[in-house]
């Protein structure tokens, strides 16, 4: 399955691990279900440690591991279903610095929300990757250039763009005013 | 009024680049019927029983003379020659191809203004108090706020993709004219005790399936803390609305479910974590918007003008109309003209092109420019002088906009219903006329004084009948069209859920329901007392009788 960043198409270093697969490699990402009894055990073994979630997963289930985990891979049952936007929200303002994915079915078009509410890659399905090549991805983030909301990582903010417009044009006023 | 700055402007330009790309992406193939449909729904574009329906946004009701121009523009390139205000300060095109969509958007981008999210599971058009600005009695003009609101909620990163749709409406005033109390969220600027500037915020109200009256979420809210803390109000929403059935998504069901306590602590534990002051608009933001809404320059007038009074004197038509349509106005020797959008007979909220490039002229000849559109489905004229009153009167008259029953029987809310909408089970533009025609005559309208007629074709209630004074649900009982009445609904600081009056009726019994309803009414009215507070005082037995002559 195709990942990609904002740059594009990247090889995944993780491996997936069901609920039964042994833990033998550098970089698992285990099931929920697994974190609680086999996350000490990854970490402990030297790997690193990743846990897939579904978007209903409450915050609170993953707060005692967030300095941990290096990878949070979000499920995101069905494109319309915003909630993992919402987790990965929530995350990140809890200070959880890891990696974030979205996995499941997105679309193109959400690329730009997914990275703006924190996600840094997207898994895509074969079939849809078939229908919407990882260029389109790109494309359609690339289409809207910029973001009102403050605080969240959108393309260039508006209200940040026009508090430096005022600073440009006050220091364009301060150096146009005679000497006292 | 607010104007865009370059930003704005880039940020409407991508908006209509990609719905292009999307449409072209659909007609290819990489975007199926269902992944474009909420990304044209996003952006306002319905699929209806005839034809692409369009809504367009104006964002808390406010348009400039040279908007209602381009409004008037489309409505004759792609349209037929009308458009259609809703109750929620929108515009509906309802004869559109899909192919011209982009270049529509592209004429309404011109202009300052879009399409953005009037339709979907998202952050609907911010709604405000059409008084806005010119109210006598408004502690802050509430436009400012909801124009930060425009933009915060303008393609939300998180917010797109909701269990329902959600609506959000600004007022500055103790009268409600915005009807907070039936809104997902509703605001209201408010000053405490310190003389502070705040807002009082409620949640989950709606109507719909299961009309709900909004619950007080805070007392008082300070301005600085408002975008994270709806930020955390529509997260808590977003992560726990039901999402099993969409007759159950909105959050006004969450926030029963789980009660207002509840939902409460959740969002308070949000707005905790989160840091208000790196969401918030800096104070030179919230400067810069406000001052696109400074009062304008009033020329300094007396508080009452001579040649109003003599005009009044002279022609009776003119002074029946400034008594129903005519408002206070903050400013000495200014009013607020409300233009009906239901001359008799009509459909409630039709504007023809001439009518609206009339609007446009009056506007910019006799109002600063501005025009207003009301959840009633009205247009306001906000800044006219008294003694400019007769002259815009007269122009009205001309294109048949100079009706007199702003607030009365015949000023009727009414949806599309089954002559345009693929969702309703009846119609209800035909049920509008006939009452219009049957209470046709001024001096009985006049008699009967307010009351608010609200009518839908479906029960998705767009044509808010909860909230009528009378209300009118259209449903469909074995192939027939069949309409339930309630009584003593309110969307006011007074809001109440209408009660229903008994079985669903034909269409011509409905009417003559309402004759006699209104008959009891005045019958049992005490001087000065309107329907809804003889409804209040009588209770819902006293109105019995009038349905019971129906059978």
């Amino acid at each position: 399955m195709p990942l990609l960043d904002r740059t594009g198409a990247i090889t995944d270093p993780w491996v997936r691990l069901d609920e039964t697969a042994p833990l033998a490699a550098r970089q698992v990402i285990v099931p929920l279900t697994r974190l609680e009894p086999d996350g000490a055990a990854v970490l402990t073994s030297g790997a690193k440690l990743g846990v897939a979630v579904g978007g209903d997963t409450g915050f609170e289930l993953l707060r005692p591991w967030l300095d941990r985990l290096s990878l949070i891979a979000i499920n995101f049952p069905s494109f319309t279903d915003g909630r993992g936007f919402s987790l990965a929200r929530q995350l990140r303002v809890r200070g959880f610095k890891g990696e974030l994915r979205a996995h499941g079915y997105l679309i193109a078009d959400q690329l730009g929300f997914a990275l703006a509410t924190g996600f840094d890659t997207v898994e895509i399905d074969d079939s849809l990757a078939a229908r919407q090549p990882v260029a389109e991805w790109l494309a359609a983030a690339k289409t809207i250039s910029l973001s009102y909301q403050r605080d969240y990582a959108g393309p260039c903010n508006i209200l940040e763009a026009r508090r430096a417009a005022r600073a440009q044009q006050n220091t364009r006023v301060a150096q146009t005013e005679p000497a006292k | 009024m607010y104007r865009y700055d370059e930003f704005d402007h880039q940020f409407v330009q991508d908006r209509v680049s990609q719905f292009r790309t999307q449409v072209e992406r659909h007609l290819g193939g990489q975007l199926t019927e269902e992944e474009f449909r909420p990304l044209r729904l996003m952006n306002g574009l319905y699929l209806q029983l005839h034809a692409y329906m369009l809504r367009v946004a104006i964002p808390y009701g406010t348009l400039s003379a040279r908007q209602m121009r381009t409004l008037a523009d489309i409505a004759e390139t792609y349209d037929r020659g009308y458009g259609h205000f809703t109750t929620r300060q929108n515009i509906q095109y309802n004869w559109l191809r899909l192919r011209d969509v982009p270049d529509i958007l592209q004429e309404l981008a011109d202009v300052e203004m879009h399409a953005i999210q009037t339709s979907g599971n998202c952050i609907r058009n911010i709604t405000a108090d059409p008084f806005s600005g010119v109210a006598a009695d408004e502690v802050e003009d509430p436009r400012p706020t909801a124009e930060l609101l425009r933009q915060w909620s303008s393609l939300h990163p998180e917010f797109s993709f909701l269990p329902r749709k959600f609506k959000i409406a600004v007022t500055g005033c103790r009268d409600d004219r915005a009807a907070i109390a039936v809104h997902d969220i509703g605001i209201r600027v408010v000053r405490n005790e310190a003389g502070e500037i705040g807002y009082e915020v409620w949640v989950g109200g709606g109507q719909g399936r299961t009309p709900m009256i909004a619950k007080k979420i805070r007392a008082f809210l300070p301005k600085k803390a408002l975008l994270a803390y709806l930020e955390a109000m529509m997260r808590v929403y977003n992560l726990y609305g039901r999402r099993d059935n969409k007759y159950k998504a909105r959050i006004k069901i969450l926030v029963h479910e789980v009660g207002i306590e509840e939902y409460a602590r959740r969002v308070e534990e949000e707005f905790a974590a989160l840091d208000a002051s790196a969401i918030a608009a800096d104070a030179e933001e919230i400067v810069r918007i406000e001052a696109y809404f400074e009062p304008p320059a009033y020329d300094r007038l007396p508080a009452r003008a001579a040649a109003l009074e003599n005009a009044k004197k002279n022609d009776p038509a003119f002074a029946n109309w400034v008594s129903i349509n005519v408002g206070a106005h903050k400013a000495p020797g200014y009013a607020i003209a409300t233009v009906s959008l239901k001359p008799i007979g009509g459909v409630p909220g039709d504007a023809t092109t001439d009518q609206m490039r009339l609007l446009a002229d009056i506007a910019e000849r006799f109002s600063l420019d501005e025009l207003r559109v009301t959840i009633e489905q009205n247009i306001v004229l906000p800044q006219v002088r008294q003694d400019d009153l007769y002259a815009v009167w007269k122009l009205l008259a001309a294109v048949d906009l100079a009706t007199a029953n702003a607030g009365l029987i015949t000023d009727i809310i009414s949806c599309p219903g089954l002559d345009y909408c693929s969702l309703a089970t009846a119609r209800s533009i035909p049920v509008a006329q006939a009452i219009s025609r049957r209470f046709a005559d001024a001096e009985r309208q006049r008699l009967i004084g307010p009351l608010a007629i609200k009518i839908s074709g479906c029960i998705n209630a767009c044509g808010h009948h909860h909230v009528g004074h009378i209300g009118i649900l259209g449903l469909e009982k074995g192939g027939e069209e069949s309409y339930q009445i309630t009584l003593g609904g309110d969307p006011t600081e007074n809001a109440a859920i209408g009660e229903r009056l008994g079985p669903g009726l034909t269409a011509d019994q409905t009417v003559d329901t309402i004759e006699r309803l209104v008959a009891v009414y005045l019958a049992k009215r005490k001087p000065g007392e309107t329907f809804v507070a003889a409804y209040r005082r009588l209770g819902h037995d006293h109105f019995k009788e009038a349905l019971n002559a129906a059978a």
